[in-house]
C-alpha cells in the first residue's frame, strides 16, 4: 500500500465522489457509541502548533475507534533540539505509529512528511494552506441542512488570506458546485483569491457578498493581522462585521458557520453568533464525526 | 604540452563575425592559428576531430556560487569547477557570499590559488560592502588588483541610494561593473515564491515583481547619472526587463543577465511543495518567462548565467519556507539554452553562443576570451546541438543535488570543453 493514498493532505486533491464517501461515513459515526474499528491502532497527534479543537476532537475520534493516541508537541520533544521534519516521521514511524495526525506552522508540511513517511498523514492545517478535515466537517454540516452541493451560494467573509479554512473549503464546494464568494477587505481578501478554484470569486462589498446567501461562513480576524494594513479595526467592524441586520441579506434558510475561536464582536456579534441561524456548536461535534471518518478511511476501513 | 588542433568543426566566434566551417590550432594557452578546414599542418599536434560539432569561444558563466571558503559542505571550488567544466564553461565568476564573505583581496586572491584545484578559471566577484552588509563600500581598488572582476553584494541588495551611488561611483572610476541582486527587501520579507495564484493557492508569501523592478529602476538611475556600468543579475520580470531595455535605448550602461531557470520554468511548477523550484528570485509566470525569450531573442539580455547555488539535502529536504533559496545549474544550463532557447524558439546558435561568451566577456571585461581569434586564449567549448541525453543528477560532479532538472531530456550539450588549451573535460 502507498501511504500517500491514504493520506489525506487537501482538499483539492479530492474527488467528488471522494468527498460523498467522506459525508456518507461521518453521517454514520456516533463518538457515543464507539467502533471498534481501529482497535490497537496507533494514532500519533503531531502538533506543532497549538490547538484545542482540531486536537481534541481528533483524540475522541480516535478512541471512539478503539485506536490510542499520543500527543506530541514541539515544546516537549526532541522537535525542540533541532530535529528535522523527516527525521521525527522517521522516528515516529519506527516507534509503532499508524497513522499520523499533524498540525503544522509551515505551509506544505504535511506534503513533505507524506513524501517521507511510511504510515498515512493527516493534514489538521498546514500554515495558510489547507485544513481538510474542517472543510469536510463544514461540508458534512452543510450537507445536513442542505439538499445539494450544487448551486448553493456560499459567502465566506473575514480574513481569507490568512485562512487555511478558506482556501480547504473553497475547493471542497467548488469541486461539489457550489459558488464561493470571498468577501474582506482587499488586504484580506486579495482579488488574486478568486483564482484558487472554478466558481470562486472576490468582494470587497459584504452586503453585495451575503444577498441570497445559502451558507454564511465567517472567518476569524485577529485584530494584529490587521496591523500595518489599510483597514483599522473600527473600519473592519464598520464594514466587515456580520450583524443581524447583514445576515438578513442571506436567504432566509441560510446557515451560519464559523470555524472557531469566534472573536465576538469583531467579526461576529453576540446576536448572530448565538443566533438561530447560527451552526457553530453543531460544526464542532460534527467534527468528531467527521475525524471518525478520515481516521477510518486512512486505515482502508473507508467502508463502515 | 603538445599542440591541440581542433579540426572539421563549425567554428562560431561572434566578436570575429565568423561562422563556418574552421579549424584552430591551441599552442602554449593561446589560439595561434585560425583557418579553413585541414588547411593548418598537423605534424606533432594532437587533432581533436569537431566533425558536427560547434567550436565556441569557452563558455563563461557570470554567476555561480562555489561556496569555498566556508560551506564545503555545500560545493568545494574543485568540484564546482568540475561541474562547470562538465556543462562547458571554461570561465566562472564567484560570488562573494562566502563565509567569511570575500570582501577582502586575501580571500579574492585564496580562491584564485592553485591549491583550490579548479579546472576551469576562477574570476572573483568581490563584495560590494564590507560583509556585504550594505553600510560601508569595500576597497575597490585593491580587490581589483588582487583579481576581482566585479564587485557585488549579491543574495543581499544594495538597498541605501547613498551607499549604492558611492558604490558605482568608486566602480566606474576602476572600469569595475557593479552587480546588483535586484530586491527590495522591505516587500519580500517571508516570502519564499512567486506572489500570484500559485503562492495563494500554497499559501506563501508571495515576492511582488515590483520588489525586482523598483531596485533595478532605480539602479538604472543612478548608473545614468553617475555614466557607470550597473549590471542586473538573474533579470527575472517583465517590468524589469522593460526598465532596461529602454535605458540601453537611452544609452545608459546596463547590462543583465538571465537564469536559464527563469526562461523555462514558472512558478506553478514548484507543484506541491518542491523545493528544487525554490529560488530567489522565484520563478515568475507565464508572462514574464515569455518575456525573458524576448529578451533573449531582441538582444536586451546580455548573457545567460546560471546562479549555481549548491546546497546540502538537509537544508532542501525541509519545509519549504524554511529551505534554502537557489539551486545547481552548471550541467544544465547549456542544454537548456539549446533545447529551449534554440531548437523550441528557433534562437539561431550564433546567439547562444553569444549569450554564453562574447557577450559575458565584454561585460566583465575579461580581455582575451570569449573569442576565438588568434592571439586569444585557448578557452574552448565544443557543442554537439544534435545530441540526445538524459540529466541524472545524482552523476553529477558537483557536491549538491537540488536541481529540478533530474530526469529531464535534452538536446543539445557540451561534449568537450578545454580552458587553456587543456581538455579537461571530454565526454
Amino acid at each position: 500500500m502507498n501511504p500517500r493514498d491514504h493520506s489525506l493532505l487537501g482538499t483539492d486533491q479530492l474527488s467528488a465522489s471522494q468527498i460523498n464517501s467522506y459525508l456518507k461515513l461521518a453521517r454514520q459515526m456516533d463518538p457515543r457509541r464507539p467502533k471498534p474499528l481501529l482497535r490497537g491502532k496507533r494514532v500519533v497527534l503531531l502538533f506543532y502548533e497549538a490547538s484545542t479543537r482540531t486536537r481534541t476532537s481528533f483524540e475522541f475520534a480516535a478512541k471512539a475507534l478503539g485506536a490510542t493516541t499520543t500527543l506530541i508537541t514541539a515544546g516537549s520533544s526532541s522537535i525542540e533540539k533541532g530535529e528535522s521534519l523527516i527525521d521525527t516521521g522517521w522516528t515516529i514511524s519506527a516507534l509503532g505509529a499508524d497513522v499520523i495526525v499533524m498540525r503544522h506552522p509551515n505551509s506544505g508540511a504535511p506534503y513533505l512528511l507524506a513524501r517521507h513517511s511510511p504510515v498515512p498523514v493527516i493534514n489538521a492545517g498546514d500554515g495558510l494552506h489547507q485544513h481538510p478535515s474542517q472543510a469536510l466537517l463544514d461540508a458534512l454540516t452543510i450537507a445536513i441542512h442542505k439538499k445539494s452541493f450544487r448551486g448553493l451560494r456560499v459567502a465566506i467573509v473575514g480574513d481569507v488570506f490568512h485562512s487555511r479554512v478558506a482556501r480547504s473549503n473553497a475547493h471542497l464546494l467548488s469541486r461539489m458546485g457550489a459558488e464561493v464568494i470571498f468577501c474582506g477587505p482587499p488586504d484580506l481578501v486579495p482579488d488574486i483569491s478568486a483564482t484558487i478554484a472554478h466558481g470562486v470569486t472576490a468582494s470587497h462589498n459584504l452586503d453585495a457578498a451575503l444577498q441570497g446567501a445559502d451558507v454564511v461562513m465567517s472567518l476569524r480576524v485577529q485584530q494584529e493581522r490587521l496591523a500595518g494594513k489599510q483597514i483599522s479595526v473600527q473600519e473592519y467592524i464598520a464594514h466587515y462585521q456580520i450583524d443581524s441586520r447583514r445576515m438578513k441579506l442571506a436567504k432566509p434558510d441560510a446557515i451560519l458557520l464559523h470555524p472557531g475561536p469566534v472573536i465576538r464582536g469583531m467579526e461576529l456579534t453576540s446576536e448572530v453568533a448565538d443566533g438561530p441561524q447560527s451552526c457553530v456548536l453543531e460544526q464542532v461535534a460534527n467534527g468528531v464525526k467527521m475525524r471518525m471518518a478520515i481516521l477510518a478511511t486512512a486505515f482502508g476501513k473507508g467502508r463502515a | 604540452m603538445k599542440d591541440l588542433l581542433i579540426s572539421e568543426g563549425r567554428l562560431i566566434d561572434p566578436a570575429s563575425n565568423i561562422d563556418r566551417d574552421m579549424d584552430i590550432l591551441l599552442r602554449d594557452g593561446r589560439v595561434v592559428e585560425v583557418g579553413g578546414p585541414r588547411s593548418l599542418d598537423r605534424s606533432g599536434v594532437n587533432v581533436f576531430r569537431a566533425k558536427g560539432l560547434i567550436v565556441a569561444p569557452g563558455f563563461i558563466d557570470l554567476h555561480v556560487h562555489l561556496r569555498e571558503p566556508g560551506q564545503q559542505h555545500k560545493e568545494t571550488i574543485a568540484t564546482g569547477t568540475a561541474a562547470a567544466a562538465a556543462g562547458g564553461f571554461t570561465s566562472v565568476c564567484t560570488m562573494p557570499n562566502t563565509s567569511p564573505v570575500n570582501d577582502s583581496p586575501e580571500i579574492t586572491c585564496w580562491m584564485q590559488a592553485p591549491e583550490r584545484g579548479a579546472v576551469v578559471n576562477v574570476f572573483p566577484i568581490a563584495a560590494a560592502t564590507l560583509g556585504s552588509m550594505g553600510l560601508e563600500l569595500t576597497d575597490f581598488a585593491a580587490l581589483k588588483d588582487g583579481g576581482a572582476i566585479a564587485v557585488s553584494d549579491d543574495g543581499k541588495p544594495v538597498l541605501d541610494d547613498a551607499v549604492m551611488y558611492d558604490a558605482l561611483r568608486t566602480a566606474a572610476a576602476l572600469g569595475l561593473p557593479v552587480v546588483q541582486h535586484a530586491e527590495d527587501t522591505r516587500l519580500t520579507a517571508g516570502c519564499s515564491m512567486n506572489l500570484g495564484p500559485t503562492s495563494f493557492r500554497l499559501g506563501l508569501r508571495g515576492m511582488p515583481n515590483q520588489a525586482e523592478s523598483g531596485v533595478v529602476e532605480r539602479d538604472i538611475r543612478l548608473a545614468s547619472e553617475l555614466n557607470a556600468h550597473i549590471h542586473v543579475a538573474h533579470l527575472s520580470t517583465i517590468e524589469a526587463l522593460c526598465a532596461v531595455r529602454k535605458a540601453k535605448s537611452a544609452g545608459v550602461r546596463v547590462t543583465c543577465e538571465v537564469t536559464p531557470h527563469h526562461f523555462t520554468l514558472v512558478d506553478n511548477n514548484v507543484g506541491e511543495f518542491d523545493t528544487n523550484y525554490k529560488m530567489n528570485p522565484p520563478l515568475r509566470s507565464t508572462n514574464d518567462r515569455r518575456a525573458m525569450i524576448e529578451g533573449l531573442s531582441d538582444g536586451t539580455i546580455d548573457a545567460i548565467a546560471t546562479d549555481h547555488a549548491p546546497h546540502a539535502f538537509h537544508e532542501k529536504q525541509v519545509e519549504f519556507e524554511r529551505a534554502a533559496f537557489g539551486i545547481t545549474g552548471l550541467e544544465t544550463a547549456v542544454p537548456i539554452a539549446i533545447t529551449v532557447v534554440h531548437h523550441h524558439f528557433q534562437l539561431p546558435l550564433w546567439r547562444i553562443v553569444e549569450l554564453f561568451s562574447s557577450n559575458p566577456a565584454r561585460i566583465f571585461g575579461l580581455d582575451g576570451r570569449g573569442t576565438l581569434a588568434v592571439g586569444s586564449h585557448a578557452d574552448v567549448t565544443l557543442i554537439d546541438p544534435k545530441k540526445k541525453w538524459t540529466f541524472d543528477a545524482s552523476q553529477s560532479k558537483s557536491k549538491s543535488r537540488n536541481t529540478p532538472f533530474d530526469g529531464w531530456s535534452f538536446t543539445g550539450r557540451a561534449v568537450a570543453t578545454i580552458v587553456g588549451g587543456k581538455v579537461v573535460y571530454a565526454e
